[in-house]
């Protein structure tokens, strides 16, 4: 079982982008589950989501202890709360980051998300779109396919830009 | 159809595709999405019924009762305080044998504020008259719904059926799930004491000492009926659509030497704690409750039990165990976990196997 931390502040659409990596995964033909921890939410404040994707049905429901990859859609975050809690020995690190960002003792792949959706201008009540570019990403990293990242996309969000930042992404982010 | 969505979404769908003629609802979290994603059904037409909002749970089961009294198909939801508000309601619709189909989204009980998932507000409506089942997926949360609606209007039955599903666990859980074209699988509603104008009758007229105990012995027999109609449903369910349910699940039960069992979300994910155990050298099993009203009591002959309690009855102890260990006379190790969305993995629940000490009660998360 593939296990992923998604980190994020709330308003920045990290539940949507653990929805739509989930979905992805599904439609690769494998089992998926996406699960929001929801406690005293509010805009702004750290929020924390969980994928899980395997060959098998999922059992388990209990949240992410040992997460193979942890995504931060907010470094800022970082400050407050410990990312890396419980990760893998061997698990990944991606990081929205306008200053390529790194973490010590994990691979970490900075990407700017921030950036690609401000230049696309994708931008939702004053926040850029993170969650389509950040789908690219993970594409890239060979956890979702392409073809699943590009049905999820045009499925979910009628704007053609959002493809577009989902491919800057993937092009962005080095492996 | 092969589709992915959350439990709300799953129950949402099963009441599109079983087709309410009306669904009165009040919002509450964590339910909330059921009735939205419903209100849309009807608003883009793949409903056709009168969607009603009300001001307050009391009125949604109240126009449900008015409505379901005509004998036409109809559903709500609620959760937690809303369900504890409707409960006057719940006993009538029950008593005046309205099959009316109600999802619960599973949730503590304030104060202490919280929303997290706990049995204790369905458990508290045990003695309703209604049906209550468990589930713990997505798919199952689709399933039972369907399925509540053709056990619900069975003429041997008559009773209303809540699903429960764990707040947040499985409201808000996204899964993979497939829907179904029930066809005839549900046949058209026949509510025998349905009014009609043409032949007007007597409702909720007084029944005196020497008549009430007659009403409520014939709840019973609707109860006792519906255990056949339940295996019966699940059993054409089955050979229909290919899923398989039964009035309790067992997991890897032949040959263990103890059990553990628990409703919900808890009781899946136990499945691994079962496998856990196994690879210890711990003949384990699991024991997946999904029907509590009526209760079916397992066998649990010659095996040490576990029971797992998302709920409690002060005074007394863990509902689930105790119901048990009155029906069956096992000597459960009762563990009191889960609640208010408390965390609890499947390593906390094979240690509960290990620490067991039959006959006691565990708070998980309190020193003893």
């Amino acid at each position: 079982m593939f296990e992923i931390r998604l980190h994020s502040r709330g308003g920045q659409g990290g539940v949507t982008a653990a929805k739509l990596i989930a979905y992805a995964a599904f439609l690769d033909g494998k089992y998926a589950t996406a699960t929001p921890l929801y406690g005293a939410e509010r805009r702004g404040a750290p929020v924390v989501s969980f994928i899980r994707i395997d060959d098998k049905p999922i059992r388990v429901y209990s949240q992410i202890r040992n997460p193979n990859l942890v995504i931060v859609l907010d470094e800022s975050i970082m400050e407050l709360v410990d990312v890396l809690h419980g990760i893998k020995p061997d698990g990944k690190v991606v990081i929205n980051s306008q200053k390529g960002t790194e973490v010590e003792g994990h691979q970490t792949y900075p990407v700017d998300l921030t950036g690609i959706s401000l230049s696309l201008d994708l931008v939702l009540a004053g926040n850029p779109i993170l969650n389509t570019p950040l789908i690219g990403a993970i594409a890239k990293m060979g956890i979702i396919s392409q073809e699943s990242a590009k049905q999820v996309i045009s499925e979910t969000f009628r704007d053609k830009r959002n493809v577009e930042a989902a491919l800057r992404a993937y092009e962005e982010l080095k492996i | 159809m092969l589709t992915f969505g959350t439990g709300n979404k799953a129950v949402a769908m099963a009441v599109r595709d079983a087709k309410p003629v009306v669904v009165a609802a009040y919002p509450i979290t964590p339910q909330t999405e059921i009735v939205e994603e419903i209100a849309n059904y009807v608003t883009d037409g793949s409903l056709d019924a009168r969607y009603i909002p009300v001001e307050s749970e009391h009125s949604s089961m109240a126009a449900c009762i008015g409505a379901a009294a005509t004998g036409v198909r109809t559903f709500t939801a609620t959760s937690s305080h809303g369900l504890v508000y409707m409960c006057e309601m719940l006993h009538m619709s029950a008593g005046a044998r309205l099959p009316i189909v109600m999802a619960n989204a599973n949730r503590a009980l304030g104060p202490g504020w919280n929303i997290g998932a706990e049995h204790s507000d369905s458990i508290s409506m045990r003695d309703t008259g209604w049906l209550q089942v468990y589930v713990s997926t997505v798919q199952e949360a689709y399933d039972a719904t369907m399925m509540a609606f053709r056990i619900a209007e069975h003429t041997d039955v008559l009773l209303p059926v809540m699903i429960n599903l764990d707040g947040f666990l499985l409201t808000h859980i996204t899964q993979t799930f497939e829907t179904i074209e029930p066809g005839d699988f549900i046949p058209p509603i026949a509510t025998p004491h349905a009014i009609d104008i043409n032949n007007p009758g007597g409702y909720g007229t007084l029944t005196p000492g020497n008549t009430h105990f007659k009403f409520r012995h014939d709840i019973e027999r609707g109860m006792k009926a519906s255990i056949p109609v339940i295996e019966e449903t699940e059993a054409e369910f089955a050979r229909r659509f290919g899923r398989e349910y039964h009035l309790y699940e067992e997991y890897r039960c032949e040959d263990a030497d103890v059990v553990i069992i628990a409703m919900g979300t808890l009781a899946k994910e136990m499945e691994v704690a079962v496998d856990i155990l196994r690879d210890e050298g711990i003949a384990a099993g699991a024991i997946r409750m999904r029907w509590f009203r009526p209760f079916i009591v397992p066998n649990l002959d010659g095996k040490e039990v576990v029971v797992i309690d998302r709920d409690y009855s002060f005074g007394y102890g863990g509902v689930l165990a105790g119901e048990l260990q009155a029906k069956s006379g096992c000597q459960p190790f009762s563990v009191i976990a889960g609640l208010g969305g408390q965390e609890v993995t499947y390593d906390d629940i094979a240690e509960f196997v290990r620490i067991r000490r039959p006959g006691t009660e565990h708070w998980f998360g309190v020193d003893d």
